[in-house]
């Protein structure tokens, strides 16, 4: 284990916070999970937003869970460059907090999707694919209502032409603008993705391509 | 008053009768309406409780059996796994979505009351066919109600069924099971044990919702527009609340900060202060206006008997209620102390009586006083008349037949083909990272693991089955062979069957004809849990499935609990390689009486269903484990079990799966009446060294023998199909 620590944030109505736990272990990282009133992120090297469901996703994913005493928190860590994951719901609350562009609206489909899909690393430059090789096709679960990604034209035209586009669905399974994936700030060290990396750490489920993502994440701590 | 207040809240009169002398004096209307939900069939299993005493329900692994909140089996290595079952089937055929969400929500507290965290939920669907309009309405309701709220709350729906048939068109049924897993000697009873004790409740406030769920509901049939008016009896659920409520709940039995603890379900604060308090044989003071209430001017009777949801009952030490409140803080979770434990009354017969005392305030007026026992333990037990159908004996004597020239076994096996992945992949399936096998296979394989247990060195399989067609034609055979398939299934996935929990649905028991199914059906499951030796550790009856005058087929449903030592990698079990040789194992069966081709593509229910042997079904559960943790030595690349639709369907299952062909050897013995009987005592397997399967097989004492082999890419029975796998993929129905 690296001595450096992540602070793994839960809300009420979170669930993925110990898989990501479990996920980050087999990757060598130790983490710790920080309670949404807590507003001390001092000695961590990364923060990761899980999963689930925060504050019931009532009145809209992330909406609730943005005005928590821990986001003002994390937003500062994020502005000083830290890295900083929001993984489905945590990508949600990122971008209700502000710190992602856009917005994730209902599926195309208008019904809840868990199932493994196939996504492409489309830039090499975030804290969650640094020196993975561009275009390496990633198998990964999805698990959610609201993942598809919407943005203004502007914003759309800017994460594409500053290479802000981490990872691509290489078989849209639920309408994002442009088979988007997951995103990252212009700095690179804010990613949100709705693909759950944690889920596929382990040989026995078959599926393990989440640990090239992960180690990544590590590498950039 | 047009008709007696008993009458209205579902007692007859023999019931209030026996309830005056039981009291010895009138009852006011607050203890009616108390005892009318506690007796009612729904709470009280009062038609089926003798007969369920023939299960059995115990094994030096059982921790606890039915008449707890789940039952419980030991592993090994101190590490426990609580399973349970329940029907909410009125509800979700008035109000589909909240009628499943509440099924969910409900079952997942009873696992986490006895202190272990849910981690695998198993839904069992029987509907309408989706032509029907208010069946194609019920059905979506009921899947996003489920994953609204299985998602939401966040335990993983790892398996289940779905059945299409046009017996449930007006009583759709939705059975849930939950499993859970905790430490040996972490495990919580519903006791009110401790004079002076407090009694806190935890969660949602109380409303209107669900007032009369188990009696109005529950315990009778449907009429023709009654159902829009019952709708108010329905809960409403909130998965964010439960979440909540599960973390806070872990949280105080973890720390022991409870001496026992009870959901609240059917018949709401009723129920759960007379079975904690009669439970530990105490009275219980409970005070009115310390519940929290979500609507203005509730009467005592709506307090009393409302089924809100996402609420629990704790009995907690004085000393600890302060730190029991922190800790619900903590969780924004709301909890109020609503009453005290008190000393047993001494009878009129000089024995302890605990007495329920219902009062406005502390030290304030009793409105109601009922001992407790009365309400949880003495609702009179029925042993109602029953009587096989009419026409059973002609029914029997003559074999399902069909012109044979007209038949076309290709379009039966293509009406039989149906993907339910587009139903499981709108569940939550892999949350906690244990899911090995997902939905779809046998059953489903999932690590033993838990954040407070840690990893283990225990995998579990959970397959949830029932076959109405079978138990239609002869519920005890029809039963029992349910329990078998379900054993199979756990098995060909290498799991020893250890428990089983069920949900018997049937249609309405003053019927004699329902209760002689319900009795056979009981008698059969028997005979096939002994025979296996499973114990049946808990489950419901759900009885009243009826409407306009007409039952459901019986309809019997277990989930088998199997257990085995965590793989070493993903088991190789469906993916047949070419090349490798076609196994069935067990003995040569046919006929079509009770099949899905006879009873549900051409409605003829006759002839007499096959019966497994139950002595030989057991040493084939045996011997599908050995095949299938030893799948490399016995070269095996798929392994299932046969069960509805028969050989035709289990083979065009294995070729779809893999994406290859197979092929039958030329047989005689190859007929429509063999490659579609169902019986499910046989396994099918592919292997690449036959040889070692028949040799063990026949070190057995099991019948076994090579019938074709992995080839091409069509599925080919002589003289019957011979359809492409694009035929097979096309046939695959998706509503």
């Amino acid at each position: 284990m690296s001595s450096k620590r992540v602070a793994v944030v839960v809300f009420p109505g979170t669930n993925c916070e110990n898989d990501v736990v479990i996920g980050l272990k087999r990757v060598g990282v130790d983490s710790e999970k920080v309670w949404h009133k807590e507003t001390d992120l001092d000695g961590f090297s990364g923060v990761v937003v899980p999963g689930g469901f925060a504050h019931g996703d009532y009145l809209r994913p992330g909406a609730i869970a943005r005005f928590s005493p821990v986001m003002a928190s994390v937003i500062k860590f994020a502005e000083a460059g830290a890295p900083t994951l929001g993984i489905c719901n945590g990508f949600q609350v990122l971008t209700e907090a502000g710190l992602l562009p856009g917005a994730l609206q209902k599926n195309a489909g208008l019904s809840f999707l868990c199932e493994t899909v196939s996504v492409e690393v489309a830039c090499s430059n975030s804290i969650l694919t640094r020196g993975i090789e561009l275009g390496t096709e990633l198998k990964i679960p999805i698990n959610h209502f609201e993942g598809n990604y919407t943005a203004s034209a502007d914003v759309i035209e800017q994460l594409e032409s500053e290479d802000r586009v981490v990872l691509r669905y290489l078989d849209n399974p639920n309408g994002s603008v442009n088979s988007i994936a997951g995103i990252s700030n212009a700095r690179g060290n804010v990613v949100g993705l709705m693909p759950h990396p944690e889920r596929a750490t382990d040989p026995l489920s078959g599926l393990i391509d989440g640990l090239e993502l992960l180690s990544a994440f590590r590498d950039s701590l | 008053m047009s008709s007696p207040l008993h009458i209205a809240l579902g007692l007859t009169d023999t019931e209030y009768a026996l309830l005056l002398d039981r009291l010895g004096r009138t009852p006011n209307s607050l203890e009616l309406a108390m005892v009318a939900v506690m007796w009612s069939e729904h709470c009280s299993y009062k038609s089926s409780r003798i007969h369920l005493r023939s299960f059995p329900t115990t094994g030096e692994h059982v921790l606890m059996g039915p008449g707890e909140n789940a039952g419980v089996i030991e592993v090994g290595d101190g590490v426990a796994i609580a399973i349970r079952m329940e029907s909410h089937n009125h509800p979700s055929a008035i109000e589909p979505y909240q009628g499943a969400a509440t099924g969910v929500g409900g079952i997942l507290r009873d696992i986490f009351t006895v202190g272990a965290r849910p981690i695998a939920l198993l839904d069992s669907l029987w509907m309408g066919p989706l032509d029907q309009p208010r069946s194609n309405w019920v059905f979506k309701g009921v899947v996003r109600g489920i994953s609204g709220y299985g998602n939401a709350v966040g335990v993983p729906t790892v398996g289940g069924e779905i059945t299409f048939a046009s017996t449930y068109i007006s009583n759709p049924l939705v059975n849930v099971a939950a499993v859970g897993v905790t430490r040996a000697d972490r495990l919580v009873r519903a006791s009110a044990s401790g004079v002076g004790n407090t009694v806190i409740l935890i969660g949602s406030s109380t409303g209107r919702d669900g007032i009369g769920g188990v009696s109005v509901l529950a315990s009778s049939g449907f009429n023709d527009a009654e159902g829009e008016s019952k709708r108010p009896s329905v809960q409403v659920g909130d998965p964010f609340e439960e979440k909540k409520l599960i973390e806070a709940c872990l949280e105080l039995l973890d720390r022991k900060m409870v001496v026992g603890i009870q959901d609240l379900g059917g018949a709401g604060l009723s129920c759960a202060t007379s079975e904690t308090a009669a439970n530990a044989k105490m009275g219980m003071d409970f005070y009115l206006d310390r519940v929290p209430l979500r609507e203005l001017d509730m009467e005592p009777f709506e307090i009393m008997t409302s089924e809100s949801q996402e609420r629990m009952l704790a009995i907690v030490e004085p000393s600890r209620v302060e730190e029991v409140l922190a800790i619900c803080r903590h969780w924004e979770v709301v909890a109020s102390t609503v009453g005290v434990v008190r000393e047993p009354e001494v009878g009129s017969d000089g024995r302890p009586v605990g007495m329920l005392r219902i009062l406005d305030t502390e030290g304030g007026e009793v409105l109601g006083v009922v001992p407790a026992a009365l309400l949880a333990d003495e609702a009179p037990l029925y042993d109602r008349p029953s009587a096989p159908p009419a026409d059973l004996e002609s029914r029997r004597l003559t074999e399902p037949s069909f012109d044979v020239t007209g038949i076309d076994a290709e379009l039966w096996l293509k009406e039989m083909l149906f993907d339910p992945s587009w139903i499981y992949s709108q569940y939550d399936h892999r949350l906690f990272l244990n899911t090995i096998v997902g939905p779809g296979a046998d059953s489903a394989l999932i690590r033993v693991a838990s954040p407070e247990i840690g990893e283990t060195e225990f995998a579990m399989a959970l397959s949830a089955d029932g076959n109405p067609r079978w138990c239609e034609v002869d519920p005890f055979w029809g039963s029992a062979a349910t329990v078998v398939e379900s054993a199979l299934n756990v098995a060909v996935l290498g799991a020893q069957p250890k428990a089983l929990v069920d949900c018997l649905n049937f249609g309405n028991p003053e019927h004699p004809v329902v209760m002689w199914q319900l009795k056979e059906s009981i008698a059969g499951m028997t005979a096939a849990c002994q025979a296996l030796e499973v114990p049946v550790v808990g489950g419901n009856v759900s009885l009243y499935n009826e409407a306009g005058g007409t039952d459901i087929f019986p309809t019997p449903v277990v989930t088998t609990l199997g257990v085995r030592a965590l793989p070493d990698e993903l088991p190789k079990c469906t993916r047949a390689r070419p090349g490798d040789q076609i196994l069935i194992i067990g003995s040569d069966t046919s006929g079509l009486a009770g099949s899905f081709a006879a009873v549900e593509l051409n409605g003829d229910r006759r002839g007499e269903l096959f019966k497994c042997d139950l002595i030989e079904s057991a040493k084939l559960v045996q011997f599908a484990i050995s095949l299938s943790t030893g799948w490399r030595e016995f070269g095996i690349s798929a392994i299932t079990n046969v069960s509805s639709g028969g050989i035709a369907l289990c083979l065009a299952e294995m070729a779809l799966e893999a994406g290859v062909g197979i092929a039958l050897d030329p047989s005689d013995a190859l007929t429509v009446d063999t490659i579609f009987c169902e019986a499910p005592n046989r396994i099918i397997c592919a292997t690449s060294t036959p040889d070692s399967v028949l040799e063990a097989a026949s070190g057995m004492g099991i019948e076994a023998k090579v019938i074709g082999s992995v080839f091409g890419d069509r599925l080919t029975v002589p003289n019957l199909v011979d359809i492409s796998l694009e035929g097979l993929i096309d046939a695959r129905r998706r509503p």
